[in-house]
């Protein structure tokens, strides 16, 4: 079995992925997260409150920027989203079907 | 192999191998469900398939629902078929596709029989099936020999972070032993599509994968349509996923690391030997494992974020998920809780030995969640409207 680095706040799929998903509900402030592979952590302070398997933006992200997750866009950004923030169908939309909001 | 997972199952007349051994009754048509379930219920242990369609399809649409009649009727886990049909014409159709196999197969119409006669008939020749099925003994198999499809439902964030991975370590074993591994869902691999053209062996199979994918954005764009609304779900919004991009990219994680060796038409059989297939299915969990069972897959493994509870009434669907809250609130329909991976428990690999665990012990008999819920959605794909 291997080693036990401790129960992270969220997960990381792929290192430059702009998200990151809480693994349990997580109120604002300091939070800690690991990548799936790998002892790094990443720590950061939470603006809002994240429930379980929400995302949470690990940089800055500006309007019309892609989101990056598991290395991959993602979707698009709506509006500018804080370091830390709450990402979800109220600022991304699909890149593949542009007429649409969620 | 090194492995010796000491696998068993019921080897068919023509060679392939089953791990239920079930004596179907199956209608050609709506019409005929009602029959169907009488014979069923007269010789309890018989198992009817009663489904919605049948009557004045044509075309591609047609074909389709006699490729998937006849392929379940064919599926291994079935060891004979009782076939009941308003008329005699395409009773006989479906009766000739499914005896290629070899199997015990006979067709009864209804027409100038009326329900009662063709119940009689019918349910004396399921009785004599049923017995003579009931001596069918499991012996050893490979797991080559064991054809698997996957597919996941009411996705979550949680489903590419552990549920789907997790599918994917047992995907990766089994093709490594020689076996067949179907996946499907077209709709859900939108924007993700290019990562699979990338594994095609060949440029025929990238070709073929490449056009069904482009029929299918066709198709939306014909309805004057986006999937906003279904894709993703209600359900998949509430667990986290945001885009159809990300929800391809869980499922996409679950096919693993092997090439893709073959682009399949909805209910096709594999024919160019071992490995991982690509079907065109829909995303719905009850059409695509339909269609799956129907090109001969035996054991399914469906990773769930929020908890979708289907099974199939042929082929033993063995549900996992990472979400601790669905594994909790849902354990009756959960097979494998792989939350503990959110947590660093234990790492993927440890994953995906449990999978394999529990897939190798549904192999040899032991009940999925959904059989021992009675969840048997049989449920035909609709290419067009009948005429």
């Amino acid at each position: 079995m291997a080693e036990q680095p401790g129960q992270p706040d969220f997960l990381i799929h792929d290192e430059g992925d702009a998200v990151a998903v809480a693994v349990r509900d997580l109120a604002p402030g300091p939070a800690s997260g690991a990548y799936l592979s790998g002892d790094a952590v990443v720590r950061l302070d939470l603006l809002e409150a994240i429930p379980l398997g929400h995302k949470l933006a690990l940089s800055e992200i500006t309007e019309g920027q892609d989101i990056i997750e598991y290395g991959q866009r993602v979707g698009i950004a709506l509006r500018d989203i804080a370091r830390g923030g709450y990402v979800h169908v109220h600022n991304v939309r699909s890149a593949r079907w542009q007429n649409s909001l969620a | 192999m090194a492995e010796q997972p000491g696998l068993t199952g019921y080897r068919r007349e023509n060679g392939t191998v089953g791990i239920r051994n079930h004596t179907v009754i199956l209608p050609v048509d709506d019409l005929s469900n009602a029959a169907a379930e009488a014979v069923a219920r007269v010789v309890p242990g018989t198992l009817a398939l009663p489904h919605a369609y049948g009557r004045l399809q044509f075309g591609a649409d047609l074909a389709l629902t006699f490729r998937t009649l006849i392929g379940t009727g064919c599926n291994p886990n079935v060891a004979s078929v009782v076939v009941i049909g308003i008329e005699p014409t395409w009773t006989g159709r479906v009766v000739e596709g499914i005896a290629k196999t070899g199997k015990k197969v006979e067709g009864f119409s209804v027409e100038r029989n009326g329900d009662l006669n063709t119940v009689a008939s019918a349910a004396r020749t399921a009785a004599r099936f049923l017995q003579d099925d009931s001596e069918r003994r499991r012996e050893p198999a490979d797991r080559r020999e064991i054809m698997l499809s996957i597919k996941c439902g009411e996705s979550d964030t949680t489903s590419g972070l552990g549920s789907c991975p997790t599918t994917a370590e047992a995907v990766d074993r089994w093709v490594e032993a020689g076996g067949t591994v179907l996946f499907g869902e077209t709709s859900e691999l939108t924007g993700g599509e290019h990562l699979i053209a990338q594994r095609c062996v060949n440029e025929a199979v990238r070709n073929k994968f490449q056009s069904i994918f482009d029929n299918y954005m066709a198709m939306i764009d014909r309805a004057d349509a986006n999937l906003l609304g279904s894709q993703p779900t209600q359900g998949n919004i509430r667990g986290g996923l945001s885009t159809i991009e990300e929800k391809a990219m869980g499922n996409v994680a679950k096919t693993g690391t092997a090439p893709v060796v073959g682009a399949l038409e909805a209910a096709e059989a594999p024919g160019s030997g071992p490995g991982l297939y690509f079907m065109d299915t829909s995303s719905a969990a009850a059409e695509c494992i339909t269609l799956m069972a129907a090109a001969g897959a035996v054991l399914h493994l469906f990773p769930t974020g929020q908890g979708n509870v289907i099974g199939n009434p042929i082929e033993p669907v063995v549900k996992l998920t990472a979400n601790p809250v669905t594994a909790q609130t849902m354990s009756e329909h959960i097979d494998l809780d792989c939350s503990g991976l959110l947590k660093r428990e234990y790492d993927l690999q440890a994953s995906g030995r449990n999978l394999m665990d529990v897939a190798d012990r549904t192999v040899n008999g032991r009940l999925t969640c959904a059989e021992v819920m009675g969840h048997r959605e049989f449920v035909l794909t609709r290419l067009f409207p009948s005429a």
